[in-house]
């Protein structure tokens, strides 16, 4: 049976992690909200030519991405698990491993970038392609900066940082970097599916 | 004051103060000229009167922010400064060179100027803002790499904290933007987009960097709240700084000849410029609602609280009246943006300094903690003159941007610009009239550090 102190005790815990991380990730979801939106107006302005070069994008790398991306959110919360049982050095690799799916996210949406370059389209080139590379690159440093996060994150679980009763600093992190994944789960079918 | 060397901050302090007054006595002549157009021609044209209000602004802010590093970094290190010579040494080269280039300014026209100081052979000069000759330019740079390396080495041989950290980020990256005032391509587009590197990333970039560790760390001392908590917030505010600012750069670069998707990019990254100036101010409203204790430096709390109040009024809100591009097709260029400027910059950067020197001074000139109750309320009596009538001029201003913007680019029948200010001169003359208060406020602000009497204890709340 739940008792009123074990809810008190669990809200108290809610929101995961610093406070101050979700001022800030706050802030983060209005700047890409307001990005949105802004791309939604667009877009219903000249809904034939967004279509048009939709089509042209990779989905298949997108998705890849998405899966990418979902599954390094996994890791992040295998490694906040890890570390609530006290096993730090499983919390690092995790975390770690999550990294590494960063950089691979990095090295395929840097294909397409290639491949868009190659083919000499800039943020001129037109309407769609202005947003659809302000808003994946905006993202893309997002993750950058996500995965700054998580190593500093990593390399202090490592070094005997956190503990099983101290572990705000992992969470803040996992928080960060779920909003980096949430971000992108919503820019994928946005920029890339919806026509 | 914990170490001996800190003292090396008064003399900027003082000099900062006195640029200071020389600053509003020129906005005073040239906000009259606004409506007497003759006044003091030909002594002093209105372009140099306002080249003379901008730039002193400017140096006595650059040395407020030094006196505060060297007041900060040593407390912040723990240690001594590396060289108080060197920083004494400096002050008197930045105080001399300074002096010289204004009296330049005064005393011969601008081309003779140029010429006199070898401007053909590198040209930095004629662009506003950066009009200083390249002489006094490089006198800049030296200046500002000697101020580096001796509150950089006193940081790496001291304790090293995230206030530290921050401050030296922004004083490092204002080093660095400065140097984009020596490329002057001769194409205009290029000109003014390098130009704004420097203007926009300092006051949008860097300088916030300067202005969180300066309110961090008064209000560690003042509040007696843990540094962690603080530095926390620090960091959250200036990385949202730092995302908004840098592609905000881009509300500069609607109508220049860059490309147009800066009409986009500048919108939506500049419209939520106001975010960190939000969370400063909700951070230092906060962190005085948890204090430990009621330090007896009221004033400087003060201007704390109303530089976090004032920086959002000022860069935030006056900012984002018109930086989206459909308003700024209107109203750049107007009196709308003389308003933010004088707002923003009294908010953000000149209540910092004041705030500073709230803080330091007291302790500077040997008391425990505070000036004494008598002296603190002419202090506070100086902070709500200086305040209310700097919101009076941003109203005044903002009143007279409407109806220049109304008169001068949308009516129907747009008229000619001399014959709208015509129309607005009652504005520029309650400007005016606020001018004057201010520069009341201001002197009281100097009277106040001369008034003696008992120092008031110090309370745990």
């Amino acid at each position: 049976m739940y008792s009123t102190t074990a809810v008190i005790e669990q809200r108290q815990d809610a929101p995961p992690g610093d406070l101050a991380i979700w001022f800030f990730i706050l802030a983060e979801l209005l700047v890409f909200a307001v990005l949105f939106v802004v791309y939604a107006v667009a877009r219903r302005n000249n809904i034939e030519l967004f279509d048009l070069h939709q089509q042209q994008l990779d989905r298949s790398s997108g998705l890849a991405n998405t899966l990418v991306l979902i599954t390094s959110s996994y890791f992040v919360m295998r490694a906040v698990a890890a570390i609530r049982d006290g096993r730090a050095h499983l919390c690092s690799r995790w975390l770690w491993g999550a990294f590494a799916l960063g950089f691979l996210f990095l090295l395929i949406k840097g294909a397409e970038y290639q491949h868009h370059f190659a083919a000499g389209i800039t943020l001129r080139s037109n309407d769609f392609y202005l947003f659809y590379l302000s808003l994946t690159f905006f993202h893309f440093m997002h993750v950058v900066m996500g995965m700054v996060i998580l190593a500093a994150v990593a390399f202090k679980a490592q070094h005997g940082g956190y503990s099983a009763t101290d572990y705000t600093g992992v969470e803040t992190g996992a928080s960060y970097w779920h909003m980096v994944d949430l971000v992108w789960l919503i820019l994928f079918p946005l920029v890339y599916v919806m026509h | 004051m914990k170490y001996q060397s800190q003292l090396v901050a008064k003399p900027y302090f003082i000099a900062a103060i006195g640029l200071f007054i020389g600053q509003i006595i020129f906005g005073l002549i040239m906000g009259l000229q606004y409506v007497v157009g003759d006044f003091l021609f030909p002594e002093i044209p209105f372009n140099v009167a306002r080249m003379v209000h901008t730039n002193l602004l400017i140096v006595w802010l650059l040395f407020g922010f030094m006196g505060a590093s060297y007041y900060m970094v040593p407390e912040e290190s723990e240690t001594e400064l590396h060289s108080p010579k060197l920083a004494l040494a400096l002050f008197w080269i930045f105080l001399v060179a300074g002096a010289l280039t204004i009296v330049g300014y005064l005393a011969v026209p601008y081309a003779t100027l140029a010429e006199m100081t070898g401007n053909d052979l590198l040209p930095t000069m004629g662009r506003e803002f950066l009009e200083q000759p390249t002489i006094t330019k490089i006198g800049i740079v030296v200046v500002a790499l000697g101020f580096l390396y001796n509150v950089g080495m006193t940081v790496l041989k001291g304790r090293k904290t995230s206030i530290s950290l921050v401050l030296m980020t922004g004083l490092v990256g204002l080093a660095v933007l400065f140097l984009f005032s020596f490329y002057n391509p001769t194409n205009l587009v290029l000109d003014k987009m390098f130009w704004w590197y420097v203007v926009h990333l300092w006051v949008e970039g860097v300088w916030e960097l300067i202005l969180g560790a300066i309110l961090a760390f008064v209000l560690i001392k003042t509040t007696g709240v843990d540094r962690e908590v603080i530095e926390k917030w620090l960091y959250v505010i200036i990385a949202m700084t730092l995302i908004t600012g840098i592609i905000g750069t881009g509300h500069h670069y609607y109508w220049i000849g860059t490309p147009e998707y800066w009409q986009l990019l500048g919108s939506v990254f500049s419209a939520l410029e106001p975010i960190p100036f939000f969370m400063m101010t909700v951070f230092a409203f906060n962190m005085v609602n948890k204090r430990r204790r009621d330090h007896p430096n009221r004033a400087a709390v003060l201007w704390a609280l109303g530089t976090a109040v004032m920086a959002f009024l000022g860069a935030g809100v006056w900012g984002f009246l018109h930086t989206l591009s459909p308003v700024n097709y209107y109203t750049h260029g107007s009196q709308i943006t003389a308003a933010h400027g004088h707002m923003a910059f009294y908010g953000a950067y000149v209540m910092i300094v004041l705030t500073m020197i709230s803080y330091t001074m007291p302790l500077m000139r040997g008391r425990a903690a505070a000036n004494s109750n008598r002296s603190q309320v002419v202090e506070m009596w100086s902070f709500w003159l200086m305040t209310v009538s700097m919101v009076f001029i941003t109203l005044f201003l903002t009143g007279a941007g409407i109806l220049q913007v109304y008169l001068q680019r949308y009516s129907d029948a747009p008229q000619a610009f001399m014959v709208v200010q015509e129309k607005i001169e009652l504005f520029y003359w309650m400007r005016e009239y606020a001018g004057l208060v201010f520069l009341t406020g201001l002197l009281l602000y100097v009277v106040s550090f001369f008034i003696g009497g008992k120092e008031p204890a110090q309370q745990n709340a």
